[in-house]
């Protein structure tokens, strides 16, 4: 199993934000996180990445545990890449430049080979002619696609997708879910706290539902969107559907 | 109030309506109107009351040659002008130093881990001493003082104990901006950098400070500008510059006006200084909306 999550326990302060969650990842696998806001999927993502330290539990990558305190997060979050729901790219920065940076202060590749496999992942992802441009040239979906591109430079084992569509104006959506697919389509092993359900019902190999900072309920697509067996999933999935 | 009475004016001089405009373009043209004829009889009766009362006052004959004195001020303006360049010299030095140890001390301020907790201590220390004693103080202090231990030629020069003093007070309001500036970087930036696999160091240097301190430069440009004037402190440790020079010449001349030219020469520099570090607020500002 490519991540495993064994009983994480995390709160901020007396607020319990993750209540024992366990949950399986498989190598190419794409999991979705479903839920109300505050259920607590997006601090789940955060822990994984290691951004968030959990108060109990395990997290294994690749049957390692990564989540042990001692140890330095950098390299760990290095293999583990995040795009955030603001995409959050670096503003006084071209879009290759926030591209290439992370690559370039961590991998001790030369300056053209590093420029030649960022050039290579706008030329995947299409976004070729916004190489030279600043972020806030670019149109919200261009921005997430960019984020998204940014996280995999790194040449990371597994993405962690943080309600990416979130923010987007309703006809930028669909670009941003392309390149999922796409990542999808490429084995990338994935999980994304998302609001889109029709994506998560067409795309996800796992869906999860969250309450409270319990997974309530997880199970195929085709399960839990048709016949979830819970009744707080029943009533989530009549109020978002 | 001039400027803007002077745009009025250059917007009324357009003259009439021309036909098909809109009624409110009409009001606004008559507002416009009436607020530039305003302006100007206020304007008018203010510098008539100036003009006329002051020298009414009975010292008024004394003071005006003491302070107002036309053929001393010419006679006195290029030496000033030229005691001005060591200013401006002392200027050019300390403004670099300033610029990178405001710098230092701003990052031991937000240093991290329990073994560095000394130079955070430090530099808390160090912001609140040296903003806490007024600039003159530091100058006096580190001028005289410094040099009193008896030092050799050249560690015993004033113009390097000023610019000492300069630059231990003036870091420390650099250093508050530089603060407030990394503080003011959203935490979602970090994040970011964070979840790349950047360390601290590489995320405060290539994320966080450039966006920092760009976005401080306006707010700096105030605290350089007060350096500016405060170099004149520097006069009462030694060096000859313009206050000094100033001083020489009032009492060579038993009169106040170089004091007066002093103050001209000063103004030529930190008026378009102010109004460019105003500019750049407003264009930041405008940026930002």
């Amino acid at each position: 199993m490519k991540l495993q999550l064994h009983g994480i326990e995390k709160s901020f302060g007396a607020l319990k934000v993750c209540r024992d969650i366990s949950l399986g990842v498989n190598k190419g696998e794409m999991v979705c996180l479903i839920g109300a806001s505050g259920s607590g999927k997006s601090t789940l993502l955060r822990c994984i990445n290691l951004l968030e330290p959990i108060d109990d539990g395990k997290i294994l990558l690749d049957g390692v545990e990564i989540s042990d305190p001692d140890l330095d997060p950098q390299p760990i979050r290095q293999r583990i890449g995040l795009v955030f729901q603001s995409y959050n790219l670096f503003p006084h920065m071209t879009v290759l430049d926030n591209v290439m940076l992370a690559p370039r202060l961590i991998h001790k590749t030369s300056q053209a080979e590093l420029r030649d496999q960022a050039e290579a992942l706008f030329v995947r992802f299409g976004l070729t002619d916004r190489i030279g441009h600043f972020p806030d040239q670019l149109s919200g979906g261009q921005q997430q696609r960019v984020a998204i591109i940014r996280a995999l430079a790194m040449k990371p084992e597994i993405m962690l997708f943080d309600e990416v569509t979130s923010a987007l104006d309703p006809e930028l959506v669909g670009e941003v879910l392309d390149v999922v697919r796409q990542l999808k389509s490429e084995g990338m092993t994935m999980v994304l706290a998302t609001h889109e359900m029709g994506f998560a019902r067409e795309a996800a190999d796992k869906v999860c539902f969250l309450e409270k900072g319990m997974i309530l309920e997880e199970g195929p697509p085709e399960k839990i969107f048709a016949a979830p067996r819970e009744a707080r999933t029943q009533e989530f999935l009549r109020r978002v559907l | 109030m001039q400027t803007s009475a002077a745009k009025n004016s250059a917007g009324a001089a357009i003259g009439a309506a021309p036909p098909g405009k809109s009624r409110r373009q009409e009001r606004e043209r008559r507002l416009r109107r009436r607020s530039v004829i305003v302006a100007t009889i206020s304007t008018f009766v203010v510098l008539l009351l100036l003009v006329v009362l002051i020298p009414m006052a009975p010292g008024w004959e004394k003071v005006q040659k003491a302070f107002f004195n036309g053929p001393i001020l010419i006679k006195v303006f290029p030496e000033l002008l030229q005691a001005f360049l060591v200013d401006l010299m002392i200027f050019a030095w300390s403004a670099p130093i300033i610029a990178l140890w405001g710098l230092a001390i701003a990052l031991c301020r937000d240093a991290r881990g329990p073994a560095l907790f000394p130079l955070r201590l430090f530099a808390i220390l160090y912001n609140d001493v040296f903003r806490g004693v007024p600039v003159i103080l530091v100058v006096y202090l580190v001028g005289f003082g410094i040099p009193g231990l008896g030092l050799p030629r050249p560690w015993n020069s004033p113009y390097l104990w000023g610019t000492v003093a300069l630059v231990l007070s003036y870091s420390a309001y650099v250093a508050e901006v530089y603060r407030a500036g990394i503080e003011s970087i959203h935490e979602s930036q970090r994040s970011a950098a964070k979840s790349l696999g950047l360390s601290h160091a590489h995320t405060m240097r290539y994320v966080i400070l450039p966006q920092a301190i760009r976005r401080v430069i306006p707010a700096n440009m105030n605290n350089f500008i007060s350096l500016q004037k405060d170099v004149a402190l520097l006069s009462f440790i030694g060096p000859v510059e313009i206050l000094r020079q100033a001083g020489v010449q009032k009492s060579l001349l038993a009169n106040f006006t170089p004091y007066l030219a002093a103050s001209i020469i000063f103004l030529a520099v930190t008026i378009p200084a102010t109004r460019f570090a105003d500019h750049l607020i407003a264009r930041q500002n405008k940026e930002r909306s």
